[in-house]
């Protein structure tokens, strides 16, 4: 009997304001507990919402992107229940008039398109954190990220693998990152995904009982929870029983999903609007200018890379990333930089330097104009490859210009014949072994000379011209 | 015999201080002698900043010396409802689950009233989380009405309203949900004044029923209510229902005649139900606006009938969520009983609450419920709009409503029926104002024969309260009868 | 058919978090019930052409800058905790159950 998945993932990303949703306190992570607090945002008596804008217009950037309608109309509303981490014992979140709905997103999967729904993306607020390591009988509660906008985005049940929906959560997070409204860091919390799973007989309309997959950190958990959980029902059903509806947790170390039955099973919310704010209303003027205002995505960038800089499109993939990547290639190759050199500096030596320090390339020393400098002082043939493969990690160590590098170490390339003939006749002659296998045709005792040349210069010969001048001494016959 | 400064209004007492007259010190000395003398009886102050109140009183002495201090509420004593925030002393609802809750900011018409120049002599008494039109479901204490101390001062603004009353202060702040300050004044023959919502900030009140909840002043007369308006009004940033309007000079509305201005009488107030005394006075008082000139029209709220059900929806439902706050986790009590987090909840909740917080909760809770939220929370939104309509059509017909405050002078403590539904119903003349959204003032128009005040209700356009308080001051100064001091015996 | 059983009552106690004793629950569920079979008045209005009044004032977008505004001390944000460590609000153990 042949199943298949049907899968739907709500993801929620705090988006980056510099201050919370309905408050003037920071957004900061690693504050000290409770010390990003205010009377709203601990939800004290007497206290009133006030909407932040910005997180509105990230919003409605998030609903273009994703290719959604924008509310003209739209409203927040009370969720209400109670749990320690929510200040107010309720939530406000949005419900029948959310910011954004109706899009999609179109991710590649084993080169594949797929195109998955977005019923809706709206806007709601964080809750606190909770500690459960302080000892004692008791759980510690911290408010600091309470009140932080969160932006959820849920997608139709269109996903029919792991395999989909970590390519969803890879390109939304991608997509994300490069407008720039979220730090999407899994590991601080600030990008989480639930997964609603169900299988059911192929071809089979209906959909089977589904089951909700919490508190996995990371995609790769995802993926795997996803994997877990597909089978598991898959099991289930093919023993003749039923599956429960029932949310889950993925347990990473057993590598299984584990029940988590709630006492408090009857989850009856009482939405109804927030009277303590007034609706939102979008017109297309503002949705205008946002869009107006968005990035250059990465699929765009890519295809641009393609044909713009004649890049392949595995390079132009890589480089577009990440949206600090792609603007570190462009300010390289803007400063005069070959783009296929530039292409491989930063795929290559720049990343593997970037991640043995683990740095972001945003923090990277080398700016993009000397990293141009140094591949224009390759190509003049100033200076080695060699040198330059060198010269790299002094810059990234320094912050320093290359030239003044060069100049310092004085590793400019020596190609000067004349003093390269007189070296070359050094190297000869205090090499006579070699030498004269050479003479004889074991062609390949040049290698060891050249090697001995460059050695003789530190290395800032000019590789092709010491092996010509090299060959050329050698056949003088003596 | 020092002068009794005590029983003075704001404007007499701002002009005396400001005219060198008389300190502030004097003025706040004198009312918190007035406090210590009568509050026993008329127990208006759950909270007296007796230190407090001094030290100010000789700051603003101070300011107005030096740096030639002028503000509109220069040295005037003003008594605080314990639904507003403040930093000072405590702030608790008069509720067991807020004991010694210190809130760690002022509300935004206590921080106007402070840039005014006002000394604050404490917290009054209320009904608990303002629930109730007696001051009896107080957690902490009961108040008396100062005219007769066998009977309430209404509610839930009681305290606020009996402090006014018995010259225990010059002013104060209340709110009002559902009448809570235009009942209470009425109760207590005060001025009282529910603004149109949105024209003063809610930030730093303690929320009942958000679309509904309305600050607003007590006073002794209408030149105070229209001073004491200015003051508060006004856009706050914090408030997101908070109107960007211009505030007017509210005391521009004095000292006009009311000639040709049309009075409405609404059909559906002026039943058989309502009958006896308190009849006869509004009767009295509508026709002395004839004789000044106005022209009474009759005019129709046909929704009138179902106001108190979609009231008691609304209400209850937004505060079920407004009250879910109070846990036991960040402030307020939590029972000693509880071991795990249901009992945190459930006991801190259950024990700090009062039976009529409780059954509003529970009320609130079952018509946001899955299953009953059309039938009932979404019908009386619905519904109101047709009440408020119902206003917006009354208004063309005329600038100002006369209606009673209440059907009955103030009951008699202890009297009041167990039958909520019964104590509901007495709210029918309030109610729909704020429902309406629309601006109501409340204020003495005479006296039962047993000595009780009975109150004037006048209903204004949205954002109209000058019209209001023309008509007020108008009334005020041509009723005919002072309205005097309780005796307080 | 009573408008309001004791098992109602329970249900929305529960969704209130509130504990009530028996006697209590019954009151309230005679009490609630005649309120609720007086609020079935609404039900004479046809409401369907009427929008509901989801606000009290016809305004739109009223917002705050994004701007960081102090945040209070520590100190004052626990200083009505009922139990606190110094850093956090403690309660009762938290457990996954719940
Ligand atoms: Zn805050």
């Amino acid at each position: 009997m042949d199943y298949e998945a049907v899968i739907g993932l709500e993801v929620h990303v705090e988006l980056n304001t510099n201050s919370k949703m309905f408050c003037g306190c920071s957004t900061t992570f690693h504050a000290p507990p409770n010390t990003c607090v205010c009377p709203v945002c601990l939800g004290m008596p007497g206290v009133l919402p006030a909407i932040n804008r910005k997180a509105v217009e990230y919003g409605i950037a998030v609903g273009l992107v994703l290719n959604c309608t924008i509310s003209k109309w739209s409203k927040m509303d009370r969720k209400n229940y109670f749990y320690p981490d929510l200040a107010k014992n309720y939530q406000i979140s949005q419900y029948d008039l959310p910011l954004a709905y109706g899009g999609w997103l179109d991710v590649e999967v084993d080169g594949r398109t797929k195109r998955i729904g977005i019923t809706r993306a709206h806007l709601e607020e964080d809750t606190a954190r909770n500690t459960h390591t302080l000892g004692g009988g008791d759980s510690g509660v911290d408010f600091n990220r309470s009140g932080v906008p969160l932006l959820e985005i849920v997608t139709e049940p269109d996903i029919r693998s792991a395999q989909e929906a970590y390519a969803y959560l890879t390109l939304l997070k991608q997509i994300l990152s490069y407008l720039g409204v979220s730090d999407c860091n899994m590991e601080e919390g600030s990008l989480r995904a639930e997964a609603n799973v169900s299988v059911r007989r192929v071809g089979d309309p209906k959909l089977g009982v589904k089951t909700e997959i919490k508190n996995v950190a990371s995609f790769s958990g995802t993926y795997k929870a996803i994997e877990y959980e597909i089978a598991r029902q898959i099991s289930v059903l093919s023993r003749g029983e039923s599956v429960v509806q029932e949310t889950r947790g993925w347990d990473p170390d057993r590598g299984i999903t584990v029940s988590q039955r709630s006492k408090e099973s009857a989850h009856d919310y009482r939405y109804f609007p927030e009277p303590d704010l007034v609706p939102i209303a979008v017109n297309d003027e503002w949705v205008e200018k946002i869009r107006a205002s968005l990035p250059e995505l990465p699929r765009a960038r890519k295809q641009r890379f393609v044909t713009q800089y004649s890049l392949s499109e595995y390079d132009a993939g890589v480089l577009t990333t990440t949206r600090a990547m792609a603007e570190y290639f462009e300010e390289t190759v803007r400063a005069g930089a070959p783009p296929k050199p530039a292409a491989n500096w930063i795929m290559g030596d720049l990343q593997a330097l970037l991640t043995e320090s683990k740095q972001e390339i945003s923090s990277c020393r080398i700016a993009p104009s000397d990293l141009a400098e140094m591949i224009i002082l390759i190509e003049k043939g100033t200076i080695s490859g060699k040198i330059a493969k060198d010269l790299l990690p002094e810059m990234f160590a320094t912050g320093s210009p290359p030239d003044k590098l060069i100049k310092e170490k004085n590793l400019v390339q020596l190609s000067d014949i004349s003093e390269l003939e007189s070296i070359a006749r050094e190297v000869i002659a205090a090499n006579p072994g070699p030498a004269a296998d050479y003479r004889a045709g074991k062609t390949k005792a040049l290698g060891f000379l050249v090697g001995q040349l460059m050695k003789a210069t530190q290395g800032r010969a000019n590789p092709k011209l010491a092996n010509e001048l090299l060959i050329k001494e050698l056949n003088k016959i003596s | 015999m020092a002068k009794e400064w005590f029983r003075l209004t704001a404007h007499e007492i701002r002009d005396a201080v400001l005219g060198g007259a008389v300190s502030a010190e004097e003025v706040t000395r004198s009312f918190l002698s007035r406090i210590e003398q009568v509050d026993s009886k008329v127990c208006a102050y759950v909270d007296v900043w007796r230190d407090a109140a001094i030290s100010r009183a000789r700051e603003i002495d101070a300011r107005i010396r030096k740096e030639g201090f002028r503000g509109a509420l220069a040295g005037v004593p003003i008594s605080i409802k314990d639904v507003l925030c403040t930093k000072q002393g405590y702030t608790t609802c008069c509720s067991k689950i807020l004991r010694g809750y210190r809130s760690p900011f002022d509300a935004t018409v206590v921080e106007r009233l402070w840039e005014a120049g006002a000394i604050f002599l404490g917290k009054t008494n209320m009904d608990e989380f303002a629930m109730g039109s007696s001051t009896e479901n107080s957690a902490v204490q009961l108040t008396r009405n100062p005219w007769n101390l066998d009977y309430v001062p209404g509610g839930s603004s009681g305290g606020s309203a009996a402090s006014v009353a018995a010259d225990e202060a010059a002013c104060s702040l209340g709110s009002d949900t559902g009448g809570s300050i235009r009942q209470p004044a009425a109760c207590c023959g005060c001025v009282g004044l529910k603004p149109t919502y949105g024209r003063v900030s809610r930030y730093g009140l303690v929320a009942f029923a958000s679309s509904l909840d309305q600050i607003g002043p007590f006073t002794k007369d209408v030149e105070d209510c229209a001073l004491m308006l200015g003051t508060i009004a006004g856009r706050d940033p914090r408030d997101s229902t908070s109107v960007d309007l211009p505030v007017p000079d509210y005391c521009q509305a004095l000292n006009k005649d009311i000639k040709g201005l049309r009075v409405g009488m609404p059909r559906e107030y002026f039943t058989e139900a309502l009958g006896g005394e308190v009849r006869e006075k509004i009767e009295e008082a509508i026709r002395s606006l004839e004789k000044l000139g106005a022209e009474v029209v009759e005019v129709r709220l046909p929704h009138t009938e179902y106001a108190i059900a979609v009231y008691y929806i609304i209400c209850t439902a937004e505060a079920s969520a407004n009250l879910a706050r109070f846990d036991g986790v960040r402030y307020g009590y939590r029972s000693p009983r509880a071991t795990d987090m249901r009992q945190m909840y459930h006991l801190s909740r259950s024990e700090g609450f009062g039976p009529e917080v409780r059954r509003r909760i529970i009320l609130g809770t079952y018509v946001l419920s899955s299953g009953y939220y059309d039938a009932y929370y979404l019908k009386a939104q619905k519904v109101r709009s047709l009440i408020r309509q119902d206003f917006v059509k009354a208004f063309e017909m005329c600038d100002v409503i006369v209606t009673p405050t209440s059907p009955t002078p103030a009951f008699r403590i202890g009297e009041k029926t167990d039958d909520p539904l019964q104590m509901y119903l007495s709210d029918i003349y309030t109610i729909s104002v704020n429902l309406a959204a629309i601006p109501g003032l409340s204020m003495p128009c005479g006296f039962t024969k047993g000595g009780l005040p009975v109150g004037l209700q006048l209903l204004g356009k949205h954002f109209d309260e000058m019209t209001l308080l023309r008509v007020a001051d108008a009334y005020e100064k041509n009723r005919g009868f002072d309205i005097g001091h309780p005796p307080i015996n | 058919m009573p408008k309001l059983t004791v098992k109602d009552v329970e249900y929305v106690a529960e969704l209130a978090h509130l504990t009530l004793d028996g006697a209590t629950k019954e009151r309230l569920a005679q009490e609630l019930g005649s309120i609720l079979e007086y609020m079935d008045k609404l039900n004479e209005l046809d409401t369907s052409q009427v929008e509901p009044m989801m606000h009290a004032l016809e305004m739109t977008n009223i917002f705050r800058c994004d701007e960081v505004q102090p945040s209070l001390s520590r100190d004052v944000a626990l200083q009505n905790a009922p139990k606190t460590d110094g850093e956090y609000f403690l309660v009762p153990k938290i457990l996954d159950t719940e």
